[in-house]
């Protein structure tokens, strides 16, 4: 096994593996195949792929036609047109009837890199994460996108996942790895402070977890990969125990998982919550690891909002 | 079809539109005018020609129904009620609060609603959905649809057009309900999308052009439409807004507005006179 893999392309490797296991799926895509890696899927299954061309909206309510006949379609674009240029698809023809549709965007966020502000999303969790009913998911690695993909296939109901175009280390085994969704991932406790992670930002929390720990701050790092139904159970309890928070996405800082985990603690156990993300800007060309830096998607900058929101516990 | 079959047609035509007038009325809003137009191409399809069972509305053979132009559900809540997929005393909670009978097509709650809609343009998409899953699913139910010339203005009908001439989506017959206005005034002084038959021609279509209120018109291009292989069919119904209702008809006026007590009896009056 690769150290990385971007999650995308262990989105387009899940299809294809489940394809054969699970027959009552089919798989759509709007002339990206080749980058969301639903190809992988259309080599072998391609009386199961369906392409959609140039036209994200019609893709979305197509899946929905096709969910109300009992058949579960994946629909997959960039994450900037299934959340945005087909909003009102996802919500209308998916989402208000309950669909049982699964939104496959990948290319999510900053992370795109050199394509720009046009095809980087940093506002679809905000977005899906309005609408009643859909579940969103952003998973952390590869295990965990396989895991989440498999998991979709077994609600019923929209599901939102999002995969990166850029590689990322794996954390979890495959071999002992569990999905659930809406359950947060313990991945180390901590007493001072947690770190609610999700996506790409996950790895860069274990690090800044480490980092903290040689300043003397033990940080409670947890991976929150889905973002609706969010996990307000463990939220709050590590919010209890620490009584000061960070949450990193790459998302922007408005809601987010940044604005989920505040509006949840607010109510349930107001503590410091100190938000890594997008700030309030779009995104620009460049390279993934520039970029990430510019728009603060960093350890330093994890750990420096621990700092500071350790210092701001009563 | 016999002549027989085709008073039927045209009572249970009459009945859909008493009712919709029925429906709004009560409701003090709703889309009278596009409802009516539609009253016919609902009778024919449901008390002639679709597969559907009201006892099992959610048969998985069964032939489906997309009202793409959502917003004049009084016309298709009133051929399912008098199809008896639920009860007609139920029309008369439409668009209350504590009414299954939405504002808009809400297939959750609405027994025989196949398809949620209202968001124009859409519903012809999800059509095109359940088209392409009988072809996955080699089964043979057929589709219809009715999308309005206004919705049409919405560039997402033609994307489905071109998804449904390419997957060669032949079990689709869409029908465009022609009645020549929008909210804001006669189509063509809005934002024209006319001519229909040679865009959806363009778009490889089979089309066909009948007079809507036409029930003989209506079955033959209905039977032409089946019997067509390899592409998708539009019928083409010229209509008139508003059909039936004297002071309604081709009236913009009436697109989305409730008739007063006078009005409303007035409109039944003229609807009744259509009886005999």
């Amino acid at each position: 096994m690769a150290d990385k893999i971007a999650t995308r392309q262990a989105y387009g490797e899940a299809l294809a593996a489940l394809g054969e296991k699970y027959t009552n799926f089919v798989v759509l895509d709007a002339d990206l195949a080749e980058a969301t890696k639903t190809i992988l899927f259309k080599k072998k299954f391609p009386e199961r792929h369906f392409d959609c061309g140039i036209a994200e909206g019609n893709m979305m309510s197509v899946a929905a036609g096709i969910a109300s006949t009992g058949v579960i379609p994946f629909a997959s674009t960039f994450a900037i047109f299934a959340s945005g240029r087909a909003y009102d698809q996802v919500r209308n023809s998916i989402a208000y009837p309950h669909l049982n549709v699964k939104i496959g965007a990948t290319h999510a966020s900053i992370s795109v890199g050199e394509d720009g502000a046009t095809h980087q999303s940093n506002e679809d969790f905000a977005l899906m994460r309005a609408i009643p009913g859909m579940t969103v998911i952003c998973p952390a690695d590869g295990t965990e996108t396989y895991a989440c993909v498999e998991a979709a296939l077994k609600i019923d109901g929209p599901v939102y996942m999002r995969f990166g175009r850029y590689a990322v280390p794996y954390i979890y085994d495959p071999a002992t790895y569990k999905f659930e969704v809406g359950k947060g991932i313990v991945l180390s406790e901590g007493k001072d402070v947690s770190i609610f992670a999700n996506g790409l930002m996950v790895h860069m929390a274990i690090q800044a977890k480490e980092v903290l720990k040689n300043e003397g701050i033990d940080a409670e790092v947890i991976n929150i990969h889905t973002i609706k139904p969010l996990d307000e159970e463990l939220v709050v309890a590590s919010a209890k125990k620490t009584g000061a928070v960070v949450t990193a996405e790459e998302h922007s800082i408005i809601g987010g998982l940044g604005g989920a985990v505040c509006e949840t603690l607010s109510g349930k156990c107001p503590v410091p919550v100190l938000r890594v993300g997008v700030e309030d800007k779009f995104g620009k060309s460049g390279k993934v690891p520039t970029l990430l830096q510019e728009y603060g998607l960093t350890v330093e900058n994890i750990v420096a909002k621990a700092k500071a929101a350790v210092a701001m516990k009563k | 079809m016999d002549k027989k079959q085709i008073e039927l047609i045209k009572k249970e035509a009459n009945l859909i539109r008493k009712d919709i007038i029925e429906e709004v009325f009560s409701a003090s809003s709703g889309h009278p005018g596009g409802a009516l137009s539609i009253a016919d191409i609902l009778a024919y399809l449901y008390f002639h020609e679709m597969r559907v069972d009201p006892k099992n509305p959610q048969c998985e053979d069964r032939d489906r129904f997309v009202l793409s132009k959502g917003h004049t559900c009084p016309a298709l809540y009133a051929t399912l009620a008098e199809r008896g997929f639920f009860d007609k005393a139920l029309l008369k909670t439409f668009r209350q609060a504590d009414s299954i009978l939405q504002g808009h097509p809400d297939m959750k709650h609405i027994p025989g609603v196949d398809m949620s809609a209202g968001s124009l343009g859409l519903g012809i998409s999800t059509a095109c959905g359940m088209a392409l899953s009988a072809k996955i699913q080699n089964k043979d139910y057929r589709v219809y649809s009715i999308i309005g010339d206004g919705e049409s203005e919405e560039g997402q009908v033609w994307e489905a057009a071109m998804f449904a001439a390419h997957y060669k989506l032949d079990n689709l017959t869409v029908f465009l309900d022609y009645n020549g206005l929008q909210i804001d005034g006669p189509i063509e002084e809005i934002v024209d999308p006319a001519p229909f038959d040679k865009k959806f021609e363009a778009f490889k279509w089979n089309v066909i052009v009948i007079d809507g209120h036409d029930i003989e018109q209506i079955d033959k291009a209905v039977q032409q439409a089946k019997s067509c292989k390899g592409k998708p069919t539009v019928i083409i119904a010229k209509t008139i807004k508003g059909k039936g209702v004297s002071f309604m008809e081709n009236k913009v006026g009436w697109h989305g507005k409730a008739p007063n007590e006078d009005e409303y009896k007035q409109a039944i009056a003229d609807l009744s006179a259509l009886d005999n």
